[in-house]
């Protein structure tokens, strides 16, 4: 209970923080708006059935590069002043400081994920997938949950390195790719027909438990001295 | 205790026991924040260990953090929070059972009560140290453990946190420095360390400053 | 289908070595954490590279197969796509290396080292995960293409381990010079 509590009290500190400055948040929100404006651009001009074939893979591509930039941040305000030392001379594991960050990356996903939504809607008169939303939920809470699993870790890790937040993207993205590939696949059978996304959410929940576990158990060893 | 950093060695064997006010003095590059890191578990020693209040630190490093506060140069304060919203992290980081009262009552021992709302980037240098100690404090730690404190801090500064850590009296205190000015006014005992070894310890009621600058010189310069 | 099927047994055997490099990158990067023994990491990293070069062969091989039987060199599929995502994984674990300066790099790289072995299951899994193109060697192998694939595989691992053993001898004699001029 205490460790949990202490979990949230990292990511209730990040989000005072989030709240103040925004960085984050808006940089996030503000890419994945310009990538479905992009988009729209580049394929405004298509049929209805071309434009069911090609929406998953706009949606995905703004949520998962906005999502990018963001996870690439979260350790930087640590690194100022080494506060993530200060986390680590508490007297709890340090997967608490994980789990706290992950919940903290997760929440401010969704949030720039549900926005970009509504704007993806609006500009390519898209109303149709919001029938499915039930179903669009759960798809968009197990992928970014896979996604920000291991995009924290690896975020923790890159902040080592000379070239930051360049070579996030280089380690997530391959990674990820067991998270990306079901919910593309199942947000496209969600538009264009009888939907039956059982066996992808299968693959989608598997790797959420393989990452999730996998990154708490060696988040240790990353921030170790 | 020794660590390795690939194949240099920063500490090779390190024996002492510390049991009041202890002053470490090196130059840069002796391992002195090596030693601190492992101290305070945020590191592994690659083999030895060390004991804090009878708790080992590797076995029971959780248990060793509950009684420690550990003060650096980095003051591990987030700029963007108040100071206040940083204590109270903190605090609840430590499970303080009434943090307000405690937060409350460290504030007003070092005089920042009116400042606590203020933002962290608003502080000085010297402030922000001040706010670091009360964030050591805030667990009542048996042992106190600082690297290098005084870095950036002016005169005034130095002079009131040498008062402070002067008062500690029922604490365990060892501190880091590369200064020997600082070394000596405050203490019990000091020790020299160099190229990963005390090579030096003596208590400092018997010392001569003057005699102790030319150990010093001799001790540091024979790496 | 003539002699473009005599490709199979370097990809085939190719693709093993591949998988068994990488599964010895995660096992090594696993004792490494524990052990903090730096010959763990020159192993992780010796075999890292191996693993890189006989997947890119496998991709290859198995390109220049699709273009002989498909009649196109590349196409969606989901061992084609996962086997392209395992490479591109181990070869970001070396760019992962070479950009890591400090004295945490080699327990950085392992970390990522085991992180990347998620990709290893789905990629070998992926032809019963998914309905693909992709042959499956369950179908059953008349038994002289079976010997003639035993005997490749069985060649190819001794090609693993002698590479692996010059390697890791590049490795430990780099870190021999290193230590002599330290201590000079």
């Amino acid at each position: 209970m205490k460790y949990l509590k202490k979990a949230f009290n990292v990511f209730w500190k990040d989000l005072i923080i989030e709240l103040r400055s925004k960085e984050m948040i808006n940089t996030m929100i503000i890419f994945s708006i310009l990538v479905v404006l992009i988009s729209s651009f580049a394929f405004g001009q298509m049929s209805t059935e071309a434009l069911d074939q090609i929406a998953p893979g706009v949606l995905w591509i703004a949520f998962i590069f906005a999502g990018m930039l963001g996870i690439g941040r979260s350790f930087i305000s640590e690194k100022d002043q080494n506060c993530l030392r200060g986390n680590m001379l508490a007297p709890v594991d340090w997967s608490a400081i994980y789990i706290g960050k992950t919940i903290g990356n997760l929440f401010f996903m969704l949030i720039m994920e549900l926005i970009t939504l509504i704007i993806f809607v609006v500009i390519f008169d898209f109303g149709k997938i919001l029938t499915k939303l039930p179903k669009l939920t759960i798809i968009l809470l197990l992928g970014t949950l896979g996604f920000v699993s291991v995009g924290t870790l690896l975020s923790a890790i890159s902040v080592n390195t000379k070239t930051r937040e360049m070579l996030l993207p280089v380690l997530l993205f391959p990674v990820t790719i067991p998270v990306i590939l079901p919910v593309v696949e199942s947000t496209s059978q969600l538009i264009t027909q009888e939907p039956n996304i059982l066996p992808w959410i299968r693959i989608l929940t598997a790797y959420d438990i393989i990452f999730f576990v996998l990154s708490a158990l060696i988040f240790n060893y990353v921030v170790e001295e | 205790m020794r660590k390795d950093f690939g194949i240099t060695k920063a500490l090779k064997e390190i024996n002492i026991n510390i049991d009041n006010f202890l002053s470490l003095v090196g130059p840069n590059g002796a391992g002195k924040t090596t030693l601190i890191k492992i101290l305070s578990t945020t590191m592994k020693p690659t083999s030895g260990t060390a004991e804090i209040n009878g708790v080992d630190i590797k076995k029971e490093p959780i248990k060793v953090r509950e009684q420690i506060g550990v003060v650096s140069h980095q003051t591990y304060l987030y700029r963007d929070l108040t100071a206040k919203e940083n204590l109270k992290f903190y605090a609840r980081m430590y499970d303080i059972p009434k943090p307000e009262k405690r937060i409350k009552k460290l504030v007003t021992d070092h005089n920042l009560e009116k400042r606590l709302n203020d933002r962290v980037s608003e502080y000085s240098r010297g402030m922000k140290q001040k706010l670091s100690i009360i964030r050591a404090l805030l667990h009542e730690p048996k042992v106190l453990l600082l690297d290098e404190p005084y870095t950036g801090l002016d005169q005034h500064a130095n002079e009131r946190l040498k008062n402070t850590l002067a008062n500690f009296k029922d604490k365990t205190i060892i501190q880091t420095t590369h200064d020997l000015n600082r070394a000596l006014e405050i203490g019990k005992q000091i020790a020299i360390l160099s190229n990963g070894k005390i090579v030096y310890k003596t208590q400092k009621n018997d010392l001569d400053p003057i005699r102790f600058r030319e150990i010093y010189e001799k001790k540091v310069k024979k790496r | 289908m003539g002699i473009i099927q005599k490709i199979f047994y370097y990809h085939v055997s190719s693709a093993w070595n591949a998988f068994l490099a990488f599964l010895i990158v995660a096992i090594s990067s696993i004792i490494y954490l524990k052990t903090k023994e730096n010959k763990w990491d020159i192993y992780a990293l010796s075999s890292a590279e191996i693993g890189v070069i006989f997947s890119a062969i496998t991709l290859i091989t198995g390109s220049m197969w699709a273009k002989g039987s498909w009649n196109t060199w590349w196409t969606w599929d989901p061992r084609l796509t996962t086997a392209l995502v395992m490479w591109l994984i181990y070869a970001s674990y070396l760019t992962l290396r070479k950009s890591l300066k400090t004295e945490k790099k080699a327990r950085l790289s392992a970390v990522f080292g085991i992180i990347a072995f998620t990709s290893v299951p789905i990629t070998y899994l992926s032809i019963r995960i998914w309905p693909t193109i992709h042959p499956n060697l369950e179908f059953s192998l008349m038994l002289p293409a079976k010997m003639t694939l035993i005997l490749s595989i069985t060649a190819f691992t001794l090609l693993y381990i002698y590479l692996f053993h010059l390697r890791t001898k590049i490795e430990k004699t780099k870190e021999k010079i290193k230590k002599l001029k330290t201590t000079k």
